[in-house]
Formats: structure tokens, C-alpha cells, sequence
């Protein structure tokens, strides 16, 4: 297959400004029309230490890594190493830097084509080595050089002129040092508005959309920032973000905003959505909606703070103590970050539940150029009871189980939210009726509302399948396009809608399916369990289940498709 | 805001009424109280109570006829000490306790209701307000009376009387 | 009593005590102190003439956390030691409302200690009514923060806890509350008067009631026979409110420190921009 992607890494250590370089290769890249991704891996250090930034710029949308890369930009070698099993290199792939290469890269049998960065930033004052390296890929990959010098004028310009001025400088040293090597093919024609957004910013803008006006924070890798997003964005809509003590108050101060009328949300990661889970029971017997996004990350513990697992999963679903019915909502993309989020707020307002979005650290942190998403509405809000009715019960058994929510202020609407077992006006109850009725409203709620198409990407025909969820999608469906000119048709499943599990929906999807492959980033299998425990699939059911740091790439899908369907 | 004047007669006829109202209050109270706890019997009394001084609160408003009272908040009258004298102590309820202790609660809060009208009788200085302070204080008196009659048809306590033999109940 | 309530008036009603109560029985022991803090709530209430429908109380788990559900205002019985959270987040989303929080000692200063910490720096315009019994009544009788060390009557603790108690004044003063006082249930027109002085002040206002339990600590019914006012009056210097805390028996009722510290308030923008505009810096 012609893969018009270039996939690059640009190492370096010390305050070296790889990621600097990376963004404004990224954001260079978008300028001239290109789309593109950047992810990033750095040691443990809080200043100084190694890192990488990981780009792959393409003609077409990517969104997920390649299976190798194109070029390696070393500024410095120091520790670089570490990266080794994140960027894998073969014959074809360039090596540029010091000719101290560490083992681990030069025995891919890659090009070496030796620039010492930091010599060259040596010749005169106020040159960096970052801007040369980037000046020199920007070169070696065929970009426009002005648009290179405005994205750093842009990045720079409040230094001042002279930091400017050393800075095309930089570039141009840099793009002189290395002609074209492997030059992309930039369409001139205009495209669509490109945005360039990471998962983060893009669910923060997805809650703002879906209405959300109070954000209570406490700080964790790798959702913080969507936070930081939002705080100055919520305060120019006049909504409010309140750092909390911990993740027990955030959770509370959610439910306490959203049992005044006003759409509340967090986000967090696995350890912060653990101490989350028993507040998240309290919304849900309460019918006070609120969302949770929880960025994962590897686990469990304290675990890889800064790498992506598909690990959550369990706790999402089954992590509340009690029959706890309430939405789990998976964004499939970047971009589906923005709509995944804003579909939970909706969902969560107009069900009175609790919501759960599963996004990961891949999604969440990587910035992506991307086409502009596109714009949804939803037209219903939280059913609010709006005038004083003596006999007001604020759990009454209606049909479709939700019942309209007095607000404080109210007049002759009082009630009393009850995280205790209650009858319908709230009061206390232990009694079997009781019991009985108000869990079968929190569970029909939600098992009677129509999620449309939105529950899953369905994609393909044919008897093979492959079920999948979240970031795993994108390798997967880049496993399957591999494929197809080799006569390998298969049908992708990814569900966005995790709970409340649609079972019909799904036999709809799988019909006709004899075998499928469920592909995820955990060790237990986490997803391939709950496919065969709420689904009971008939086909032949296979499990592709990896635990982080290391992404699932293309290449480990289309093997596994290989293994799994050899012969048939 | 000022305290109601008890030596005037409107102020005065604030506080009767008020005595009479927070004792209605806090009998309903106590027999609630006894409903949830499955004392039948202090329930009734102290329901019974709750029905007559609502028949003296009844009383008062009538004498009081269309006369504007001072207003005032409920904590914001200056009762001997602290609370209304006859509302009897929130802290002297118990779940297993008998009619006999129930109307003795009831007979301390009349003798306190007693010792509040004469003692405005010999201290007041509005010869009008003295003489319904007097007046007061006899009726209660008589309340005394008959309290102690009605106690008198229950044996006192036992020495166990608060025995439970099983262990208080855990709730959460 | 001052009748400026700040927090959340918007239209003065009158209303005695009683209206504010529910129709709900209590399932407290008859004799329970928490009985007459309801009483008093209900007093201050009234005596603020705030409507029941702009008030809500919050609550997390313990014997006085039922206390929502007795009230006719607007209520939330929320998860054991987080009802300061959940009211921090009503209050700054709703500022119109009065905010009240009630529970006892082992839901606030235990499981919720690190909140009440924290609710005294951030100073939200809310009140704190601790119903202070030292056990905890709703799980039979165990030692709570407030118990003294040689309290041995509980199975959980046979030799005490042999850990010092907690001292919510020094605590609260310590962190930053704005308003702190100390009342009795076995003066509910006392604590109320306490009770209507803490909601008019502005910030975060902390009220620990001596509330005995008659069925664990029956011993407390004597506590009626010890309470008494301080001798000072309220201070606005936290260094003279520090000073009379060292000298505290925990017995002493009444107003302690009246701060003067503005309450929290969330940021807000001078201009104010739209959801479209939010989208300006992803444009490439």
C-alpha cells in the first residue's frame, strides 16, 4: 500500500525543546494543509529530562502512530535509549544526530547522516539547536519554509525581534544542512478548516457544548489538561472551575452544583476515579446527573502515570457498590473526544444519572491536526419540574423513569436528595416496594431511552469481525485498509456506548459474523470479557488483548488477523 | 431588636400565648417521639397534652380578641432560663419511660408555668397585668391539681423500668 | 438578632419555627439532643425570615444527618463525610441560596476532616452545624474524634482510644473559618440565636452544638448541669480567639471569633465571550 504518512521522532534532553520543535513542525504542517498527529514519551524528570516527540504527517487524517518511522532527529542521545521499543526504525528510516548512537537505533540497519545540532547552534549567538533540527526535517520532508518561520514568529514573537530573527536564522542553517529526503506530496488545492486540538481540549470544549458550567478539579496525570482548559474557558462563559481538595470533594462538589440546576463535571484518572466511585453511587441513587472523565492511564496503582491503557474498563462498569445503573461513553478518536463528551453531558442531564467517559492518555494528550469536527445539537435538557404542585414526588415512577427535578428555589416543591434507599418523595425506605420500584426506574431510565447510532462505529461486512473500543480503533481500522487490497474483507465494531449495554443493536451489528477478534490495550482481556458476558457473541470469539505503555500500532493488528484467520 | 416587655399587657399576653404554643409544640414532639419508638401509652398522654394546651392557647387568643401583640422570634423572648417553662426539657424523654414519669414531666412544667405567673404577680408594676398574672397562676395551679390526680391512677416506675434486653439498633 | 441574612434572602417570609419542619418523624432516641437542634434551626430560621424554599441543608451519614429529611427546605442526605463539598459546590453555583450543613462529629472531623480543613480556607458563604456527641450513634456506640482518650465503653476500643481528642474550635480558628461558636442543645433559644448570628455572617460559619447521646454516652445528660457562657465576648482577632481556646473546657458557650475575611467568590470575566469564540485557538 502507498502510505503517504512520514512518521518522525525528534529526541533530545536537557531543556533541548524537542516538543517546542514538534508543535511547530505540527502546527507547520496544518498551515500548509497537511493533517497530522504528535504524541510524547519523556522520563520521569520534571525538568531536564529526556523526552521525545512522536509526529506522523500525512496527506489524510492519522490518528494513531504508524508501525515505524520515517526519521529520527537526535538532539542530544542522552538517555535516548529508553525510547528505543517507542520508535522503531529499519532500513529505510533516517537517522539524524551525533554519531554516538546508541546501540539500540543503529542496529535497525537505519541511514545515518551525521548533524551535530549543537555545533552548529554554536556558530553564532542566540541559535538554538531545537529550531535547527526542526528547520532541517522541515527541509528533508518537503515543507514550505515560510510556513515554518510563521508558526515560530507566531511561537516567538513576544521575545522580541532579535529572538525572532535568530530564529530563521536557526530554520534556514538547518534546512541547508540536509536536502530533501523523503518529501510529501502537498496538495495546494484548499481543504477544509483544519483544527489543530489535543483529546484533552477537545472533550473540554465537548462539555462546554454540552452545557456544562461547573468543573470542580483536583490535578492528575494525564487529564489535567483538560482542567487547565477549561478553567479560563469556562470563566469567559460565565461558568465556574473550583480546584478541590482532593478527587471526594470534587466529585461532591459536582453533585452538590448539579442538585442546584447547573451541568457539572470533572475529570480525572484511575486512581482519582477510584476514590470517585462511591460519590458516583450517591449521584446515581440521587438521580443527580454528573460527568466523570477519566483519562486512563497504565494501572493499577500509582501504575504509568504518563502511558495509555484501555485498563479502566472494569472500573467504569462494574467499579459501584450496589445495582448502580449509569452511562459509560468511550470517545473512539481525538476528534470524537469533542462529540463523545458533549453526548455524555446530554445523556447524563436528560437520564439524571451519573456518566462515566472513558477517554485514555493517547486520545487525551496527543494534539492532532485535524478536519474541523462536526458541529451536533442535542435539543433535550434535564426534565426540571417548573411550577409548585403539592403532591410533588421527586422519584415518582413515570413512564420512562424520568421524573421531573425540582430546583432549590422552588416554591412548595421541597424534598430531601437521598443517597439512602427512598420511596418516591425521597423519605427513607427499607421496604421491599420500595426497593424494588425505585431500582427499576434507575435501570429503565436508562434501559429505555433510544441512543440512536451514536451507541457504535459500525464499518465493513463480511464474516470476520473485529470488536474494539476507544483509541484501539484507529490501528485497527488502518489494520483493516492494509488489508483489503489483499482481499481480507472484515467488519469493524467499536461500541462509544459502553453502558447501558445494547444487546440488540450489537446482534444486528454481528450478523452474520462466524468470527471476530476483539482488539484492546489491557492485560486481563477487560473488553473481550464483557463483549462475551453481555453480548454472548455465537461466532468464534478471539481475544487481541496487549497491556501499555507500548501503543498498539497498525502492524500488530494486521499480524494478529494474519494468526488468527491463516488459511481461511 | 428589643425583648418583648412582660410587664405590659400586650407583652405580657405574648408570652401566655407563646407558653401555652411552645408547650403544644413540644408535647406533639414527645409524642411523636413515643409513635416512632412504639410507646403506645406515653403517645396518648403526651398527644392529650398536646390537645389541651392547644384549648388554653385557644383561650388566650380569645382574650387576646383583635389586639396587635409585639412580634417577636421565638428565641427572642426572655424565659427564666432559656426555654418556655412549660415545655418540658427535650433531654427528658426516654423510649421506655411510663405514664407515671411522662405526667411527672408534665407536673414539673406546670409548677414552672405556675412559678412564672406569680412570680410577673409580685413583681409586676401594671396593676391590670398583676391581676391577670394572678389569675394565671390559679389556673395553672389548678392544672398542677389535676395532673397530679391523673398521675396518681399509674403506679411510679419500676426499679428496671428502662431494662431492654436486646442491644440498640445499628441504622447505617 | 441581626436580620441581614446574606446568604440567600430573596424574599423575607413570616413563618414560625414549625412551618420549617417536615412531616417526617425523627428516628432518634426519644431524649436526644439532636431533637432540640432542629428546634433551634427551625427558630433561627424563622427569626430570619428566610423562605424554606431558598434554603437547603446538606448532610452526609450519622444520626444528625438525618436531620434534611425533618426539615420542609430543600435538602440533600449525601455519602459519609461529604457533605462540605457537596455544599461548597451548591453554594458557588447558587449563590442566591442558604446554604446550611449539618452532621455530627465523626462524619465531620473524621471522615470528613480533611474537608473541614479545607472548607474553613476557602470561606464560602456557607454554615457548619456539627451536632457534637462524641460516639457514633448510628453504628451502636464507637469512639469518634471528639471522645476522650479513656473512654472505654466501646467494644471497638475495650482500653480508650488512647489518641487525643480533636478539638474542633482550635481547629476551625487554626484553618481559617470565619465564624465560630459554641452552643448547647440544652439551650435551644440559645443555639438558635447562635444558629441565626452564624448564617447572617458572611463566609464560612462553624457551629459546634453539645448535643448528648442519651443511649451510648447517657453520662452527657449532666452536660446541661456544666455548660455556661464564656467569660469574653466575641472577638474579631483571631490571636485573643486562640488566646481563649487555650483556657477552653469545651463547656464555654457562645460566639468565639467573628472574622472579617470577604467570602469566596469564583472568578468571572469582564468580558464575556461565547462558545464560538472558545473554538478561535485550534484554528490552524
Amino acid at each position: 500500500m502507498n502510505d503517504p504518512a512520514i512518521s518522525i521522532a525528534l529526541v533530545g534532553s536537557g531543556g533541548s525543546g524537542v516538543m517546542t520543535a514538534g508543535s511547530l513542525l505540527l502546527e507547520a504542517a496544518g498551515r500548509a494543509g497537511l493533517y497530522g498527529m504528535m504524541s510524547r514519551s519523556s522520563g520521569p524528570q520534571i525538568r531536564g529530562g529526556e523526552a521525545a516527540a512522536l509526529l506522523r504527517i500525512s496527506t489524510r487524517p492519522v490518528f494513531c502512530l504508524g508501525n515505524r518511522f520515517d526519521f529520527l532527529v537526535a538532539i542530544d542521545w542522552a538517555n535516548a535509549e529508553r525510547f528505543a521499543a517507542e520508535i522503531p526504525l529499519d532500513t529505510e528510516s533516517t537517522i539524524v544526530g551525533d554519531d554516538d548512537i546508541p546501540d539500540e537505533f543503529s542496529a535497525s540497519g537505519a541511514t545515518f547522516k551525521e548533524v551535530s545540532f549543537k555545533r552548529l547552534a554554536a556558530q553564532s549567538a542566540g541559535l538554538r539547536p531545537n529550531m535547527i533540527a526542526l528547520g532541517l526535517i522541515g527541509s528533508a520532508i518537503g515543507l514550505p519554509p515560510g510556513e515554518l518561520e510563521a508558526v515560530a514568529k507566531k511561537l516567538l514573537d513576544h521575545k522580541g525581534k532579535a529572538t525572532v530573527e535568530a530564529s530563521v536564522s536557526a530554520l534556514s542553517i538547518g534546512a541547508a544542512t540536509l536536502d530533501g529526503l523523503k518529501t510529501i506530496d502537498i496538495k495546494t488545492e484548499s481543504v477544509a478548516e483544519l483544527w489543530n486540538i489535543s483529546g484533552n481540549e477537545a472533550a473540554g470544549l465537548g462539555a462546554v457544548r454540552g452545557g456544562v458550567r461547573f468543573v470542580a478539579a483536583y490535578p492528575i496525570t494525564p487529564a489535567t489538561e483538560m482542567l487547565e482548559w477549561l478553567a479560563p474557558a469556562l470563566e469567559k462563559i460565565g461558568g465556574t472551575l473550583v480546584q478541590a481538595e482532593d478527587e471526594l470533594a470534587s466529585v461532591n462538589q459536582l453533585i452538590g452544583a448539579s442538585f442546584g440546576g447547573t451541568p457539572s463535571l470533572t475529570a480525572t484518572s484511575g486512581p482519582g476515579l477510584a476514590l470517585m466511585t462511591e460519590s458516583i453511587g450517591l449521584a446515581v441513587a440521587s438521580e443527580t446527573p454528573v460527568v466523570v472523565v477519566n483519562v486512563m492511564r497504565g494501572g493499577p496503582s500509582t501504575g504509568i502515570p504518563t502511558k495509555s491503557e484501555q485498563s479502566d474498563l472494569n472500573i467504569a462498569l462494574y467499579g459501584l457498590h450496589g445495582d448502580a445503573p449509569h452511562l459509560v461513553v468511550a470517545p473512539l478518536s481525538v476528534s470524537d473526544c469533542l462529540f463523545s463528551a458533549q453526548w455524555a453531558v446530554h445523556l447524563a442531564e436528560t437520564l439524571q444519572t451519573a456518566a462515566i467517559v472513558l477517554s485514555d492518555q493517547s486520545l487525551a494528550q496527543t494534539r492532532a491536526v485535524i478536519p474541523r469536527p462536526v458541529d451536533v445539537f442535542f435539543g433535550a435538557r434535564r426534565a426540571v419540574q417548573t411550577e409548585a404542585w403539592e403532591d410533588y414526588e421527586r422519584y415518582a415512577t413515570v413512564p420512562g423513569g424520568v421524573s421531573p427535578m425540582a430546583l432549590p428555589g422552588l416554591t412548595g416543591c421541597q424534598y430531601t436528595a437521598d443517597g439512602l434507599e427512598h420511596n418516591t418523595q425521597g423519605t427513607p425506605s427499607s421496604r421491599v416496594e420500595d426497593h424494588a420500584r425505585q431500582l427499576d426506574k434507575r435501570r429503565d431510565k436508562l434501559a429505555l431511552h433510544d441512543y440512536g447510532d451514536h451507541w457504535a462505529h459500525i464499518d465493513g461486512n463480511g464474516p470476520m469481525a473485529i470488536i474494539t473500543w476507544g483509541s484501539s480503533l484507529a490501528p485497527v481500522e488502518e489494520a483493516v485498509e492494509t488489508l483489503a487490497p489483499e482481499g481480507i474483507a472484515l467488519r469493524v465494531i467499536a461500541p462509544r456506548l459502553l453502558m447501558p449495554v445494547q444487546p440488540e443493536r450489537m446482534a444486528a451489528a454481528l450478523e452474520g459474523v462466524e468470527t471476530a477478534l476483539v482488539v484492546e490495550q489491557s492485560h486481563g482481556g477487560q473488553f473481550f470479557h464483557y463483549i462475551r458476558a453481555f453480548y454472548a457473541p455465537e461466532c468464534e470469539l478471539h481475544s487481541m488483548a496487549r497491556p501499555g505503555p507500548l501503543p498498539i500500532r497498525p502492524a500488530d493488528v494486521t499480524h494478529a488477523i494474519r494468526e488468527q484467520w491463516r488459511g481461511s | 431588636m428589643n425583648a418583648i416587655d412582660v410587664t405590659e399587657r400586650p407583652g405580657f399576653l405574648a408570652y401566655a400565648l407563646a407558653i401555652e404554643n411552645e408547650a403544644v409544640e413540644r408535647y406533639t414532639t414527645f409524642a411523636e417521639q413515643m409513635d416512632v419508638t412504639n410507646n403506645r401509652e406515653a403517645a396518648e398522654l403526651f398527644r392529650e397534652m398536646a390537645r389541651l394546651e392547644t384549648l388554653h392557647a385557644k383561650e388566650i387568643e380569645a382574650r387576646i380578641g383583635g389586639q396587635t401583640l409585639p412580634e417577636g422570634a421565638s428565641c427572642e423572648y426572655a424565659w427564666p432560663d432559656g426555654e418556655s417553662p412549660e415545655a418540658p426539657d427535650f433531654s427528658d424523654t426516654h423510649y421506655l419511660m411510663t405514664p407515671y414519669q411522662a405526667l411527672t414531666l408534665v407536673l414539673e412544667a406546670e409548677q414552672r408555668a405556675v412559678e412564672f405567673f406569680e412570680t410577673i404577680e409580685r413583681a409586676g408594676t401594671d396593676e391590670a397585668v398583676r391581676k391577670m398574672a394572678a389569675e394565671f397562676a390559679k389556673e395553672e395551679r389548678e392544672h398542677v391539681r389535676r395532673v397530679r390526680q391523673w398521675r396518681e391512677r399509674y403506679p411510679p416506675p419500676e426499679r428496671d423500668w428502662d431494662d431492654d434486653p436486646d442491644p440498640p439498633n445499628q441504622a447505617e | 438578632m441581626e436580620r441581614v441574612v446574606t446568604s440567600g434572602a430573596a424574599t423575607e417570609v413570616t413563618l414560625k419555627p414549625k412551618d420549617y419542619k417536615s412531616d417526617i418523624k425523627p428516628v432518634w432516641c426519644p431524649g436526644c439532643g439532636d431533637f432540640s437542634v432542629l428546634a433551634a434551626i427551625t427558630r433561627a430560621l424563622a427569626a430570619l425570615k428566610v423562605a424554606p424554599e431558598n434554603v437547603a441543608v446538606i448532610s452526609g451519614i450519622g444520626c444528625s444527618s438525618r436531620i434534611p429529611a425533618y426539615l420542609d427546605t430543600y435538602g440533600f442526605h449525601g455519602a459519609h463525610g461529604r457533605a462540605l463539598p457537596l455544599a461548597t459546590g451548591l453554594k458557588i453555583s447558587r449563590p442566591d441560596l442558604c446554604v446550611l450543613v449539618a452532621g455530627g462529629d465523626g462524619d465531620g472531623f473524621s471522615i470528613g476532616g480533611n474537608h473541614f480543613l479545607q472548607v474553613c480556607r476557602r470561606n464560602v458563604d456557607i454554615t457548619y452545624i456539627v451536632m457534637d456527641n462524641q460516639v457514633y450513634g448510628m453504628t451502636k456506640g464507637q469512639a469518634s474524634p471528639t471522645t476522650e482518650p479513656d473512654w472505654d465503653r466501646s467494644k471497638l476500643t475495650p482500653h480508650g482510644t488512647r489518641i487525643n481528642a480533636f478539638y474542633p474550635l482550635v481547629v476551625a480558628l487554626a484553618s481559617g473559618a470565619n465564624f465560630i461558636a459554641r452552643a448547647s442543645s440544652s439551650d435551644p433559644n440559645g443555639a438558635a440565636k447562635v444558629i441565626g448570628e452564624a448564617i447572617g455572617h458572611p463566609g464560612f460559619s462553624f457551629v459546634q452544638v453539645l448535643s448528648p447521646c442519651v443511649t451510648f454516652r447517657p453520662e452527657q445528660r449532666d452536660w446541661k448541669k456544666i455548660v455556661r457562657p464564656a467569660p469574653i465576648e466575641a472577638t474579631t482577632d483571631p490571636a485573643a480567639a486562640a488566646r481563649r481556646l487555650m483556657t477552653d473546657d469545651n463547656f464555654y458557650l457562645g460566639v468565639l471569633y467573628k472574622g472579617n475575611r470577604a467570602p469566596f467568590e469564583p472568578d468571572s470575566a469582564g468580558q464575556p465571550s461565547t462558545e464560538q469564540e472558545l473554538e478561535e485557538e485550534f484554528k490552524v
